[in-house]
């Protein structure tokens, strides 16, 4: 087993490009669900109008990289509305179930072949990054030290990512403690008894959607970014449940609760990809070929939600009496 | 319940066993491929060619013995499908006249393109005239008819998750893996142990009932006895359907399959429907089993203890109703009509470790737009949901079908959100 | 406590009640509360057809009924919670039918519910704050900016403190609401409310599920209201609580008013004891009138399930 690549690709992890942009599509889950209480299962959707947004504007329009965030952003304001219009005033159940619809409804569009030329069908859209990279601050070359090197276009988007997740968790700091965080959390307890104490509580759900669809349509940049791509089944609604699975594992309603989930749960990923890859390659493990080891990490993923969910709700920093997840 | 839908099944078997056709080998990644016959006999030697959108050949087939003939295809896209009239037997002619078609291939699919024969207009007789406008009702006809058919294939699944719903608040995200469970215990019993697919189906549910059964005595009923929310209890849901996708992918793998009987059938003609006999025979024992769950629902003790817990679990305790069983048999009930929904999916479509995935965002439609736990509105928004889906390919392109349905699931939310027969209170 | 003022109030309150005749609908001096033909159906049933009732400013009014008479509803209807199918109400002369619940709170009429809603896992202090009006850091610009928003948070909090004091709640202050008592719910909802400023409390039976020992702390709270000037309107079933502390009383029974009067000589009413003990409970009923009763228990049941099961 090669200890060196395992032990690197999974501090890597802690830190890379997927933990970022999980870390960011969870803080906008963790304010929809863990503070507001709104069971969001479309924040796939999110990432990938920002994504797109970015993507057709720069590839198939050809206006500046600028103007791409600008347009990707946009759209997820619009998918906000969209969404909450006619959901916010229906129960946490029904939410769920229309919101996953119309991520769905958002990925089934972006990958028809009806509309190949504008979202390029199954394959995507390549080709946009290039914007983001000319104003790359890092001259050529390796950066950090083993076990952690980066090049530099990964320094780069690590560093606009992490500075991303600094601003999105000082936000989230700052609103709730503030008024307004407070309404939030009134609402996840009992919204009637915050109507009956004068809040329009469908303005504050509809914020609440708006600012943490923002907030995770920044993850749908960065892996757009990172990858140099889109492709409409990375935002699929696995990606929405294991953006969950970060929120409920980092603690919901905590302002890091999502980034240290993120970070956990890419780690864990990686560690026991490499640690069973190694197994079946050197024959420890005989009842799995190599081809199994990927699934088996995500089956543990669902392992992993349903023991948190039963043993430990809050999380696995969380304090039992601050859940926030609850009963209802 | 269970008893019904193992009869019910057993019942299938005996009238499939009936027809013997032969077996098919599993279909590639994406074809073109098609069936000929004239009067439901196959016909044989005719000339097929597939050339893409420009006109570049792709390849030339002839239909075999049993009529079909397929070409498998590396792009998605627009071919162009001739059939070359001369190789026709002398006696017949393509209903309509025109020779080539122009499919659209899509990613993972076979594409299926329709020639319909007909016999040739003796000397003098006028050929009846099949303009535009009767194909089009035509093939609205036989979407209908497809419609149908998911469409229970939906009710099925739907039923018991409106079941569950109702008795425990539970919306089970890990239904569409019940499906998947069925038709890949079917599979295995089929395939890797050679028995029938009739038996192998029959055995099938009753291991997805007895499944279903110990899901809730050794995992949701602890978690209702801890008292876990509902909201909690979904989010264990998706924990529960993420196992076992990936658990079904480690051991069935990611290619899609196929069960060793009733693969390819021919079709029957019935007036402007086309369908193969399978079609019809599950079509008929998904109505029974519906039918059969609905009876039971109404008229015995269990069926309506089930529904008296639907509609109110803690008045359903204090009448006397040992609430905890009831769930128990609707879960059995429940794991068990979804397997045969998953079968019967099997048997009509492929075999794939996401198929009840798939499905399970149809299956929330048709229980929303009936009305959260309410069976008969399962029932009925399901078979909607089938037809919606089928129908709306006539004005809208396939791969976009299950779009349509999910809008106007959003769309039935805004402006009825209890649904068809829901009760009017309040959900908001 | 507040003896000597308190009977100023009351003795004020109970003037203006004094010429009144003990008619259901009858017009009060000064009303703050005016309600004209509230319907409200489920299904085929009519929880609530109430043709004409008003409500006299700086009193303590209760309106009772038995179960299934569609008190609750009537209370949803009015503060919003629920859209009536037709009918209109006016508060302090402003048209209320139509107005979502939180404009009706922030016009000044609040209300509490039947099943406490404290905030759980909010704290004590945290449900009281969030009572008050015009809150600047409600705002989301303005919350990600604490300087804008500190200084009315800090009068915010004393004001909550006191009354925190006021209902001797002032020591569970930093604990989360989810671990207080029954009766402790009740007054810290009651303290919520206020922190609204309101003009009208709608009470919600306030005493349902309290101890004896709490009862007579919620009691004097209520009194305490119309002392500071406000009008309360409450649904009770404690006819006790009722002769206690009412000033006027409204019966309702199957969806409409059927009588109001004075305390003391209400429960006397023909038409009270008819509504409470059915219509003919001198005389043995027929067949017919038990199959009646028993469908009129039935629908009553259901109105009620219906209501709980929003």
């Amino acid at each position: 087993m090669n200890w060196d690549i395992i032990l690197s690709t999974t501090l890597k992890a802690a830190i890379g490009v997927e933990t970022v942009w999980y870390a960011l599509a969870a803080i906008g889950i963790n304010i929809h669900f863990g503070y507001t209480g709104l069971l969001n299962f479309g924040q796939s959707a999110f990432l990938a109008v920002a994504g797109y947004g970015l993507a057709v504007t720069v590839t198939v329009i050809g206006l500046p990289f600028w103007i791409g965030i600008g347009v990707g952003l946009v759209a997820a304001v619009l998918l906000a509305f969209l969404l909450g219009i006619p959901t916010l005033r229906l129960r946490a159940d029904y939410l769920a179930i229309v919101t996953i619809a119309a991520a769905e409804i958002v990925r089934l569009i972006f990958r028809s072949v009806e509309f190949k030329s504008v979202f390029g069908g199954s394959d995507g859209r390549r080709g946009f990054s290039q914007g983001f990279y000319e104003i790359n601050p890092y001259a050529e070359g390796t950066y950090g030290f083993w076990p952690l090197s980066f090049n530099e276009r990964e320094m780069w988007v690590l560093t606009v990512g992490w500075v991303l997740i600094a601003i999105a968790c000082l936000i989230v700091f700052l609103l709730m403690k503030s008024p307004w965080g407070r309404v939030l959390k009134a609402i996840r307890e009992d919204e009637d008894a915050v109507r009956s104490l004068g809040k329009n509580v469908f303005s504050y759900k509809m914020q609440s959607l708006i600012l943490g669809g923002v907030l995770g349509c920044l993850g749908g940049f960065v892996y757009g970014l990172a990858t140099g791509s889109v492709q409409p089944d990375i935002f699929g609604t696995e990606t929405t449940f294991f953006a969950y699975t970060i929120v409920i594992l980092g603690g919901a309603a905590r302002v890091f609760g999502p980034v240290v989930g993120a970070s956990i749960f890419w780690v864990l990923l990686v560690l026991v990809n490499g640690l069973l890859s190694g197994a079946v390659q050197s024959g420890v493990i005989t009842f799995m070929d190599i081809t199994q080891v990927g699934p088996f990490r995500f089956l543990l993923v669902g392992l992993g939600l349903i023991l948190l969910l039963v043993y430990r709700p809050q999380g696995i920093f969380g304090d039992k009496r601050e859940l926030a997840i609850n009963a209802r | 319940m269970r008893r019904a839908v193992i009869a019910f099944t057993a019942f299938l078997g005996g009238l499939i066993l009936l027809l013997t056709v032969p077996a098919h080998a599993a279909a590639p990644e994406q074809s073109l491929r098609g069936t000929l016959t004239f009067q439901g006999q196959p016909v044989n030697g005719v000339k097929i060619v597939v050339t893409t959108e420009s006109g570049q050949p792709v390849q030339e087939v002839t239909s075999n013995a049993q009529g079909t003939w397929e070409v498998p295809i590396e792009e998605p896209g627009q071919y162009k499908v001739t059939l070359d009239a001369a190789t026709l037997p002398q006696n017949m002619a393509i209903r309509g006249g025109n020779n080539q078609r122009a499919p659209t291939v899509y990613e993972g699919n076979p594409t299926t393109v329709l020639f319909a024969l007909q016999a040739k207009a003796a000397d003098g007789a006028a050929t009846p005239d099949e303009g535009g406008g009767s194909a089009f009702w035509q093939r609205a006809a036989q979407l209908t008819f497809e419609g149908f058919n998911l469409g229970l294939i939906i009710a099925l699944a739907a039923l018991g998750l409106s079941l569950i719903y109702g008795t425990t608040g539970l919306t089970n995200f890990a239904h569409g893996e019940l499906v998947t469970l069925g038709a890949l215990l079917a599979y295995l019993v089929n395939v890797p142990f050679g028995l029938h697919i009739i038996p192998a189906a029959v055995i099938a549910v009753m291991l997805a009932g007895g499944i279903g059964y110990a899901q809730d005595r050794f995992f949701w009923g602890q978690l209702r006895r801890r008292g876990t929310g509902i909201i909690a209890a979904m989010i264990v849901s998706i924990g529960v359907a993420l196992f076992m996708r990936y658990l079904f992918l480690i051991l069935f793998g990611g290619e899609t399959q196929a069960y060793a009987q009733y693969n390819a059938q021919a079709g029957l003609q019935l007036g402007p429907i086309s369908a193969t006999p399978k079609n019809l025979i599950s079509m008929g024992i998904e109505l029974i089993v519906l039918i059969a769950v609905g009876f039971a629902l109404l008229r015995t003790r269990t069926g309506k203890a089930a529904r008296a817990v639907a509609d109110n679990p803690a008045l359903a305790a204090s009448s006397g109703i040992n609430v905890d069983r009831i769930i128990r048999i609707i879960w059995t009930g429940g794991g068990a009509i979804a397997a045969l929904a998953g079968v019967m999916l099997g048997l009509s479509q492929n075999l794939k470790f996401t198929m009840g995935q798939e499905l399970l965002l149809l299956i929330f439609a048709g229980v929303t737009l009936g009305g959260l736990g309410t069976a008969f509105g399962a029932l009925i928004g399901s078979i909607i949901v089938g037809l919606f889906i089928q129908v709306s390919t006539l004005w809208i392109p396939p791969e976009l079908k299950n779009v349509g349905a999910l809008a106007v699931l959003i769309l039935v939310l805004l402006f009825r959100p209890q649904g068809i027969l829901g009760r009017r209170e309040r959900i908001g | 406590m507040h003896a000597e003022t308190a009977t100023d109030r009351k003795a004020a309150a109970l003037a203006a009640f004094k010429d009144l005749p003990h008619e259901p609908g009858v017009a009060k001096p000064d009303p703050i509360l005016v309600v004209d033909n509230v319907v409200r159906r489920f299904g085929g049933l009519t929880a609530v057809d109430v043709g004409h009732v008003e409500v006299q400013r700086g009193s303590i009014t209760a309106l009772i009924g038995p179960n299934g008479a569609g008190k609750t509803t009537f209370f949803n209807q009015l503060t919003g919670f629920d859209t009536a199918d037709s009918g209109e109400w006016t508060f302090n002369g402003r048209k209320m039918n139509g107005v979502p619940a939180h404009k009706v709170a922030r016009a000044g009429m609040v209300r509490t519910f039947q099943l406490t809603k404290a905030l759980s896992r909010l704290t004590v202090l945290e449900n009281m704050r969030l009572g008050a009006q015009g809150q600047k850091g409600e705002n989301f610009w303005r919350a990600l900016i604490p300087g804008s928003w500190r200084g009315q948070e800090d009068r915010i909090t004393a004001r909550a403190d006191e009354l925190l004091a006021r209902f001797k709640l002032d020591a569970k202050r930093e604990d989360f609401a989810g671990s207080l008592s029954g009766g402790q719910r009740k007054l810290l909802e009651m303290a919520r409310a206020l922190m609204v400023e309101p003009e009208l409390v709608m009470l919600d039976e306030p005493m349902a599920g309290v101890n004896p020992a709490l009862t007579q702390s919620l009691l004097g709270h209520v009194k305490d209201l119309r002392e500071q000037g406000m009008s309360v309107l409450f649904v009770e079933h404690d006819m006790d609580m009722v002769r206690d502390i009412s000033d006027w009383v409204i019966v309702m029974a199957q969806g409409a008013v059927i009588a109001e009067g004075p305390p003391d000589t209400i429960m006397s009413d023909q038409r009270v004891i008819d509504a409470y003990l059915g219509a003919h409970h001198d005389a043995p009923l027929s067949e017919s009138e038990l199959e009646e009763q028993l469908h009129e228990a039935e629908d009553a049941l259901e109105a009620e399930i219906q209501e709980e099961s929003k």
